[in-house]
């Protein structure tokens, strides 16, 4: 089966990306300064630094302790935190469910949204609809997340309307869904930050699509409105769409850190933020490898999606 | 398709015209843009110069909203709100946009040479590209600045490295079709050198998508560079800085809102600009409004 | 002729640009009876698309239907809106796209993309009996309708099969008109053939009253029992297929005519230069005055009504002067093409191959071309003749065998090759609207050959205008860019920036493919002068054999990388030795002899 075939040509990329990505995470994080130096700070005498470097296993060649590190990251043992020497697992467990849970609920609602808004101003290109949701959709994808969060908290939570809490409130050990009042600013701002994005592509797709010869030809045929649209168009325009969804689902992974701040929610970005003052790089390089993971998964299946919707694509496999 | 009214192919061709400025500014998105980014401008530039007080100066009690001579109040710190507002745009400013010059010289660079070699140099300079977008921007730059800390130099470099791939891949799209217009030809039929072909038949004839691109960078280096200020990451401790104002003061943003709200529609003003001025740009080069191919 | 049936009546059609208001077509009115074919002839721009989409009712984006009536059995279309426009399309009149490749759907198979508009228009009793009605269309335009071919995709299918299958579609719901917009446009000779065949049969069995749009008069005369001519958005002459090519009476028709290159004459060429004005530059007189040589102050008063003429009451012109333009075709003075003498061999091809990306495109190519001479290069796409081309202009690197510039060998790639060579083989391309940097004035463009070579500014300025009072532009060309200039302007300008470095080698590559026939002629007209003048070798490179023998002496048919073919132009075009030649000159539409009618003045100045 070449559908399998190509699959698997993928996810070996996938899997070198990841490769290339770990070493560029890791001598980000040894080579280019130096964690115990930062930690310990200037004045710090070099019997203290050379004791808290070695008790790291800092001192060892740079070679054996990336293959470490690496082996460490294929079996499930991500090392321990600089900071207090618990296993960064534990440190980040919940951590990693409360992000994933925000992420899977702020693309759960901004792709079909997106899809749509993109859809429909394409439609109704240059009526007023259009006009004005894509004059929206610039100006919101101009403006950078803590920005719209921040105007958010103000509109929606203090100043102006007192609607949802500022902050989220979830405790250690409880699962994501318990404070489902503070979960409403942080996955809107997310959702603002991805839909223009998205939304924009799939119009442009759509655009494209409808002034194509073969709608033209569609309703040459006589076919109802309906049918040209959902038929002829809507599958071609989301092929194009389908990538950008994948770069924007990795996006978010890097806008979690920025929204979890500015909400206080207890997940990873809060986790790296805190870490990077303490050089802690077992945390940061956790938490690096996960969000890389994460773009290497969406774009997989972005891949596979396009083929699927891509009958050039699919039958070239067979 | 072709349409039976005469219209001369060169003109449906993403060629930049002329005037490309000049004709953006007939569009009042563009006008509007250029007035946003002039206003910030000259904040973040005269501010320093025209502030009541210092950056780090103690004006009186924290988080007031009406204290005598400062105006919008102080903030977290009993700093006054306006000076650090008048103080806190140049290094955004800055960093961004040495960054952003940076990555687009070598972007754009990187492209051109990738157009015009297709084959295997184009194929190995664009995966290596792929990798590098592999990674949110932001993200890339927090995990440098692990070992090393908020320093200009490395914030520059980073977010000048993440911004070649994205420039390249527009260049490249833009420079692609026109390789394979016959002028090119017509100048490798009579020899022209490899550089000349590039620096004179190529990069003239991509250099509006590469003005759209270059101004969209923009706007999200600023984006970046302040959200790094947001998360505490500012080039100096306790810097007045737009990004950073927000994290202060965000925790009274109900009983002094200014020291939040100032800065930040100070960064959405001047990014929204930037991102107006692309979209004039993007509009007049195309003559039509496409989304963007990449996030 | 007055008791017709009319299956199609289009009365006073006017389209306009929907935010000027300027009229792109007006006063169009013509009749397409059962079972006729009706050629609707006219240059790119002329309206005549935008005419056989009014038919469907539809308009293209930022165009508008202002007024007239398109009446199909006895139904407006125009006056059709919604519910009843979209029951009209597909089941009273259907339309065969241009480029099917771009008009089938590609995420759709071909054999649901024909279903589809059985099942709009309810066709047939249930889903069984259309489904057999598409396996019966299929068979009709001659496609296997096997299950699995029917569920192939679009792009599993050649450009012929897929025209087909726009046929089929067009076919499919057995409609009483159907609109024809060049579909073979883009196809081999051999397959057009083949398709025009399959059109002429499914009209004529089926009945219907056919439009046929195009460009080509070859076509039309093969295959269209009346033909109405456009110009400049109006119909200005209409008659039956024999009228038309044996009679014309408007002097564009005249033009048009003479400029149609034959393949079985040597001919002079006579082209026109200028080009039609466009929607709102349209003057209020006759809209062809400005390059009428017959014009009248008359004719700059007043568009000229439609009048009869001839001797049946078919044949309708809109002209003062109708029959007026002399007879223009002239035969060729026989010294003009003289074969050149034979052994003074300025290029030669010695055991040439050349391979694309690996794979192997041109075999053991042999030839030589004489100062003076110039050799046609004729082949279907893919036969390898541009890679052979592209080759010897250096341009393409893949190559093996030797090619010798006045006895020396060249290196593969212009770049490795010294200025003097480089410079004296020049390259003239297909498409003007590509071949000139956008940004760059005609002068420079003109001059950059001489400023490799080294000439100082002054005397390059001198010999730019030389050259384009040559190729017959005026000197203030040499401040204007590409996009100022017509396809035509361009194209002089790409010649004058060839032949500025006095080459011995000019290479043209498809130089006319993209220009209207009548510009078309001038630059034939054009390269043969300067060939002849110049003691240019040429190699003229084309797929457009009717063309070869008013510019080539010698013709070299090429097909699948090999030279199969290689003789005198007048021999090989009219006794051609190989199979393949053969076959290619019958599957060449070619305009056959219509007898003049004798009672008609032919040539009334002349
Ligand atoms: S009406 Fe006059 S200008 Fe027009 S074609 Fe006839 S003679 Fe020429």
């Amino acid at each position: 089966m070449g559908i399998l075939k190509l699959i698997l040509r993928r996810l070996m990329l996938g899997v070198a990306t990841l490769l290339v990505v770990s070493v560029a995470v890791f001598l980000l994080t040894n080579v280019l300064g130096d964690p115990v130096k930062r930690m310990l700070g200037r004045g710090a005498l070099p019997e203290v630094v050379a004791a808290r470097r070695a008790e790291l296993g800092l001192d060892r060649p740079l070679v054996t302790r990336y293959f470490e590190w690496l082996k460490g990251l294929l079996t499930g043992d991500f090392g321990t935190s600089y900071a207090n020497g618990s296993p960064v697992w534990d440190l980040l467990e919940d951590r990693v469910n409360n992000s994933l849970f925000l992420m899977a609920v702020a693309s759960a609602i901004s792709v079909p949204l997106s899809l749509f808004i993109g859809a429909y101003t394409a439609l109704r290109r240059d009526k007023w609809f259009d006009r004005i949701m894509s004059n929206q959709l610039l100006v919101l994808a101009a403006m950078p997340e803590f920005v719209v969060g921040a105007l958010l908290t103000v509109l929606l939570a203090t100043n102006v309307w007192h609607l949802v809490p500022a902050v989220s409130r979830i405790r250690p050990g409880e699962p994501p869904w318990s404070d489902l009042d503070g979960l409403v600013l942080p996955v809107l701002t997310l959702v603002l930050a991805v839909t223009p994005h998205v939304g924009r592509t799939m119009r442009a797709a759509m655009i494209d699509v409808l002034e194509s010869d073969y709608v033209e030809m569609a309703r040459l045929k006589g076919l109802p409105e309906r049918k040209v649209l959902w038929r002829h168009a809507f599958p071609n325009a989301l092929g194009p769409t389908l990538q950008v969804i994948a770069l924007n689902i990795a996006y978010l992974a890097g806008g979690v850190v920025i929204v979890e701040s500015l909400f206080n929610f207890r997940g990873i970005g809060i986790a790296l933020r805190d870490a990077i003052p303490e050089a802690n790089a077992p945390v940061v390089q956790f938490i690096a490898m996960f969000i890389a993971l994460i773009y290497v998964i969406s774009n997989l299946l972005a891949d596979v999606a396009t083929i699927l919707v891509t009958p050039r694509l699919r039958t070239r496999l067979q | 398709m072709s349409t039976d009214i005469t219209i001369d192919p060169a003109h449906t061709t993403a060629v930049a015209q002329p005037g490309l400025l000049r004709s953006a500014m007939k569009l009042w998105r563009t006008r509007i843009g250029v007035a946003l980014v002039v206003l910030l401008v000259g904040v973040a530039i005269v501010g320093p110069w025209v502030a009541p007080y210092g950056p780090a100066e103690f004006v009186g009690t924290a988080n007031l909203r009406n204290v005598e001579g400062a105006w919008l109040g102080t903030d977290y710190f009993g700093q006054d709100v306006w000076s650090r507002f008048l103080h806190g745009g140049r290094s955004i400013l800055f960093l961004a946009s040495v960054a952003t010059l940076i990555g687009f010289f070598f972007g754009a660079a990187i492209g051109l040479v990738a157009a015009y070699n297709r084959g295997r140099i184009d194929d190995a300079l664009m995966r290596f590209m792929d990798i590098i977008l592999a990674f949110p921007q932001l993200l890339l730059a927090l995990v440098a600045l692990t070992t090393v800390g908020p320093q200009s130099w490395l914030i520059i470099a980073i977010v000048a490295f993440t911004t070649i791939p994205r420039i390249a891949r527009i260049t490249r799209g833009a420079a692609v079709p026109v390789v394979e217009r016959d002028f090119i030809g017509a100048a490798e039929a009579l020899g022209e050198s490899r550089l000349r072909i590039i620096t004179r038949e190529l990069l003239p004839n991509v250099t509006g998508p590469l003005l759209v691109e270059a101004n969209l960078r923009l706007t999200y280096s600023i984006g970046i560079i302040a959200g790094l200020g947001f998360l505490g990451f500012a080039t100096e401790r306790n810097a007045a800085d737009w990004g950073l104002m927000v994290q202060e003061n965000r925790v009274a943003l109900s009983v002094q809102p200014w020291g939040t709200v100032l800065p930040a529609v100070a960064i959405a003003l001047l990014t929204i600009g930037t991102g107006l001025i692309s979209d004039g740009l993007a509009r007049t080069v195309a003559g039509i409004d496409r989304g963007r191919p990449d996030a | 002729m007055s008791e017709r049936h009319e299956t199609l009546a289009i009365r006073n059609l006017r389209l306009d640009v929907a935010q000027s208001g300027n009229d792109i077509v007006d006063e169009v009115t013509l009749t397409i009876a059962r079972g006729e074919m009706l050629g609707l002839v006219g240059e790119s721009g002329s309206g005549k698309t935008t005419v056989g989409l009014a038919v469907l009712g539809h308009a293209r984006k930022g165009v508008g239907i202002h007024s007239g009536s398109v009446s199909i059995e006895g139904t407006d279309v125009l006056a059709a809106h919604g519910k009843d426009l979209r029951r009209a399309r597909g089941r009273l009149v259907s339309y065969v796209p241009q480029d099917p490749g771009t008009a089938l759907n590609p995420a759709l198979r071909i054999g649901g993309q024909v279903l589809e508009v059985l099942q709009t228009h309810g066709f047939g009793a249930d889903n069984a009996a259309r489904k057999q009605r598409v396996q019966e269309v299929f068979s009709e335009v001659l496609l296997p309708a096997t299950p699995s071919f029917l569920r192939r995709y679009p792009h599993q299918l050649s450009g012929g099969q897929q025209q087909r299958v726009g046929l089929a579609m067009a076919f499919a719901a057995r409609p009483a008109v159907i609109v024809l917009d060049e579909p073979t446009t883009g196809l081999d000779v051999s397959t057009q053939a083949h398709v025009l065949e399959t059109v002429r049969a499914l009209a004529s069995k089926h009945g219907v009253a056919a439009l046929y749009v195009t460009h080509d008069l070859a076509v039309v005369a093969t295959l269209a029992d009346r033909v109405a001519v456009m110009y400049a958005g109006r119909i200005v002459e209409q008659g039956t297929t024999a009228e038309i090519f044996a009679n014309p009476a408007h002097p564009y028709t005249r033009y048009l005519v003479a400029a149609a290159p034959e393949m079985g004459s040597d001919r002079e060429l006579v082209g026109l230069a200028g080009r039609a004005p466009s929607p709102g530059r349209r003057p209020v007189g006759c809209a062809f005055a400005l390059r009428c040589e017959v014009a009248t102050a008359e004719c700059h008063a007043a568009f000229p009504e439609v009048t009869n003429v001839g001797t049946t009451d078919s044949h309708d012109v809109r002209c003062f002067h109708a029959f007026t333009v002399p007879e223009r075709t002239s035969r060729r003075a026989a010294a003009g093409v003289a074969a050149a003498a034979g052994n003074d061999a300025a290029l030669s091809l010695r055991g040439v191959d050349a391979a694309y990306t690996g794979l192997s495109v041109v075999h053991d190519v042999s030839f030589d071309i004489s100062r003076g001479e110039c050799v046609a290069l004729v082949g279907e796409s893919g036969s390898g003749k541009s890679t052979l081309s592209r080759s010897i202009g250096g341009l393409h690197r893949e190559w093996t065998g030797e090619i010798l510039l006045d006895g020396a060998p060249l290196a593969r790639s212009s770049r490795d090759r010294p200025v003097q060579q480089r410079l004296s083989i020049q390259y003239v391309f297909q498409n003007p609207y590509s071949s000139l940097h956008p940004r760059r004035s005609i002068a420079d463009s003109i001059g950059r050959p001489l400023a490799i070579a080294g000439v100082d500014k002054r005397e390059t300025g001198r010999e730019v205008d030389r050259m384009l009072e040559r190729v017959s532009l005026s000197a203030s060309y040499g401040s204007r860019f590409p996009d100022q200039l017509s396809g035509g302007e361009r194209q002089r300008v790409a010649i004058a920036r060839a032949l500025v470095s006095k080459p011995q080698v000019l290479i043209c590559d498809e130089v006319t493919s993209a220009l209207d026939v009548l510009v078309q002629a001038t630059i034939i007209e054009l390269l043969v002068d300067l060939q002849r003048d110049l003691g240019l070798a040429m190699l003229f490179v084309t797929h457009n054999l009717p063309l070869v023998r008013s510019i080539a002496q010698r013709v070299a048919v090429m097909a699948d990388g090999k030279i199969v073919e290689l003789g005198t132009a007048a021999d090989t075009l009219t006794n051609p030795q190989e199979e393949y030649t053969r076959r290619l000159l019958a599957d060449t539409p070619a305009i056959p002899e219509f007898p003049a009618n004798p009672e008609l003045p032919i040539d009334t100045l002349g």
